[in-house]
């Protein structure tokens, strides 16, 4: 086994998602604060076992939303009052003609805010991730669930929290390279 | 959501006492809800996509999709070559194909994504085995929606002049027309759809890229995994977008289709010029979208034995979704009529009994016979619980949902005011030759999918799996 500088931290493999929100509330309990947990599903109550839910989608939305609808009706209202106004049959334009696009580009607004939002504040694609190193890891898409505690967490000891990961009754405990 | 757990997988229980016999299904113990481990699911599901040869029936289905995709192109090419004199449309009639096909295919499109977010929204767990292919029809039948209105221009490659941006000839688009709404919505619903579905695939091409035996797979897979790897913030931000793009969905699928009745009612053209168009448009797209979804379930079902996940209750609920939209489409055909006969306009009345009694005749009681009589077989629950019946149901609607279009624009066009302008449309064979050629494109791109893509969600059929597990 490599020495701990290199190591980018403990995984232990459970099989349930039970076992495993079990094993996340102990650890964060213990005290571990640089935790990851992999599923192969969304597991409710997971991420506030971990710490805390990212809260930011919905205002992230909102903005979406509002610079989309501000955005295309301010060009709407701009381009037919000012830029080139357009008198058909004496009938000058009037907004109510003008909230179609408007309603799309804000509902577009919010989709790409939320789309990109969600790929950004998860910093993905991100192709390389360390605990792919671990050779059983191909089974957190499928039927396995995993515990990471990393080696930047200031409890982090190679042989006691080893100790404690054993404690969690996993499947196994590995190290992950860096 | 762990009130509803209980039913998720007993969805699997087929209700064997009313025997049924449909093919080549496993008796009904074999399908017990406890059968599938996570493991069997994305062995079954993943399965189908990394088998290194296709089915048999795959080959020969999409050998026929292909040649219809060339005539579809071919005949486009040749449109653009030629003008759109190829098509037999003329004065009074210069809508009558393209506009239908338009028509046609964006209500297939709009129920896909509907599907998957209302019945998301109103927590509906049966949605997740069908979401992902009814959101995948919504995608292809949107591409293929969206390319009518170009085709249908004269000069098709001026097309972008819809959309607004600084030009030299110092010109906006006319932003009080229909045609400028239509490229928004279609914009938004086409870029909202594209997210929605692959938002909800991230997952499933990790599953595949972990599961995958070739290296070009297993690349081709990870770049469109984007390197997930199934973190559990991860995935509360994915569901945290899930729920908000659902909810986003639903009124804009209501605003898509709206415009597209616009489209009509904004012209003074009798029998177009109605309020009631935009919800009558949208009833009849989830109709139509409703029924396109079950010819898919029924081929997919059979053709990848997937009776285990798309259960019997799957078909029953969305065959009770047709009837109601049927019955909401039957009622917005009887107020047509009234409005006509309430307006006390002669022209519109003459527009109505025209249809019933015109040249077009056939046309009108067809699509009467096709979309409001036969979906009345719906109100038995064995006609639900018979496959190859709903099949053939939903086949009939389809053509007669299209027949309504081609009846609604062609018959309001071709005798309008003036009877010295009146006139008849005949199809040519460019006309066949497009309407075919879209239906095989529409058919090549969902063969595509099902043999690269998994066609039912497997993390979601995880989730359902693990409620299930939790609640027993």
């Amino acid at each position: 086994m490599k020495p701990d500088a290199s190591a980018h931290g403990l995984l232990a493999e459970f099989s349930s998602p039970a076992a495993l929100l079990h094993a996340a509330r102990a650890a964060h309990g213990a005290g571990y604060r640089q935790l990851e947990a992999y599923a192969p599903m969304p597991v409710e109550g997971l991420v506030e076992a971990l710490g805390s839910a990212d809260e930011r989608l919905p205002r992230l939305a909102l903005v979406g939303a509002i610079v989309g609808g501000v955005g295309i009706f301010a060009l709407q209202w701009w381009s037919v009052t000012v830029d080139y106004p357009l008198n058909v049959g004496g009938r000058t334009p009037a907004w109510p003609g003008l909230i179609p696009a408007t309603f799309e580009m804000t509902v577009l607004g919010a989709a790409l805010a939320i789309f990109f939002g969600v790929l950004l504040r998860s910093r993905l694609p991100r192709l390389y991730h360390p605990v792919f190193n671990d050779a059983g890891f191909a089974a957190a898409s499928s039927d396995r669930f995993f515990l990471c505690i990393e080696a930047a967490d200031p409890h982090y000891d190679a042989l006691q929290t080893r100790d404690f990961l054993e404690g969690l009754q996993p499947l196994r405990v590995s190290q992950v390279d860096a | 959501m762990s009130s509803v757990a209980p039913d998720i997988l007993v969805l699997g229980t087929p209700p064997a006492a009313r025997g049924d016999n449909h093919g080549a299904q496993a008796p009904a113990a074999a399908i017990l809800p406890g059968a599938h481990s996570y493991s069997s699911i994305s062995e079954k599901i993943s399965g189908i996509v990394l088998t290194a040869h296709a089915a048999r029936w795959w080959m020969i289905a999409f050998a026929a999709c292909s040649a219809l995709t060339l005539v579809f192109f071919g005949a486009i090419g040749y449109l653009f070559y030629t003008g759109v004199g190829i098509w037999g449309l003329n004065i009074p009639v210069v809508w009558a194909f393209d506009i239908t096909n338009y028509v046609w295919w964006i209500a297939i499109a709009m129920s896909g994504t509907f599907i998957s977010a209302a019945l998301h929204l109103t927590r509906q767990p049966w949605g997740a085995s069908i979401s992902r292919f009814a959101e995948a029809m919504t995608v292809f039948a949107l591409v293929i929606a969206g390319m009518f209105p170009i085709i249908h221009l004269g000069r098709p490659w001026f097309f972008y002049w819809l959309a607004p941006y600084p030009n030299v000839m110092g010109l906006w688009p006319q932003w009080r027309s229909p045609l400028v709404w239509d490229f928004f919505a279609i914009l938004a619903y086409l870029l909202l759809s594209l997210m929605f579905w692959y938002l909800g695939l991230i997952p499933d091409f990790a599953t595949l890229r972990d599961r995958a035996r070739g290296r070009g797979r297993q690349i081709i897979y990870g770049l469109l995994a984007l390197g997930w790897r199934g973190e559990a913030r991860h995935w509360q931000r994915r569901q945290s977008a899930h729920l908000l793009l659902a909810a986003l969905a639903v009124p804009l699928v209501v605003s898509v289709h709206s415009v597209v009745g616009l489209d009509f009612a904004t012209g003074n053209t009798p029998g177009w010029h109605s309020t009631i168009f935009p919800p009558f448009f949208v009833a009849g797209a989830m109709f139509s979208g409703f029924a396109m979804a079950m010819t898919i379930v029924v081929l997919l079902r059979r053709a990848f034995d997937l009776g285990e996940f798309i259960t019997e209750r799957h078909l029953d609920n969305l065959a009770k979704l047709i009837l109601a939209m049927g019955l909401v489409l039957a009622y917005s055909y009887v107020m047509e009529l009234f409005m006509a006969w309430y307006s006390a306009d002669r022209y519109e009345i003459y527009t109505a009994l025209n249809r019933m009694r015109g040249p077009y005749a056939p046309v009108y009681w067809s699509l009467i016979f096709c979309v409001v009589v036969v979906p009345q077989l719906l109100w038995s629950r064995r006609v639900r619980h018979a496959p190859w019946v709903l099949f053939g149901i939903s086949i009939l609607i389809n053509v007669g949902m299209w027949l309504e279009r081609f009846m609604l624009i062609v018959t309001s066009t071709h005798r309008d005011f003036l009877p010295s302008a009146w006139g008849m449309f005949y199809p040519t064979v460019w006309d066949w030759a497009i309407l075919a050629g879209s239906i095989g494109f529409f058919g090549w791109m969902l063969l595509l999918f099902v043999r690269f893509v998994p066609l039912i969600s497997m993390w979601e059929m995880r989730e359902l799996l693990s409620h299930q597990q939790g609640a027993s």
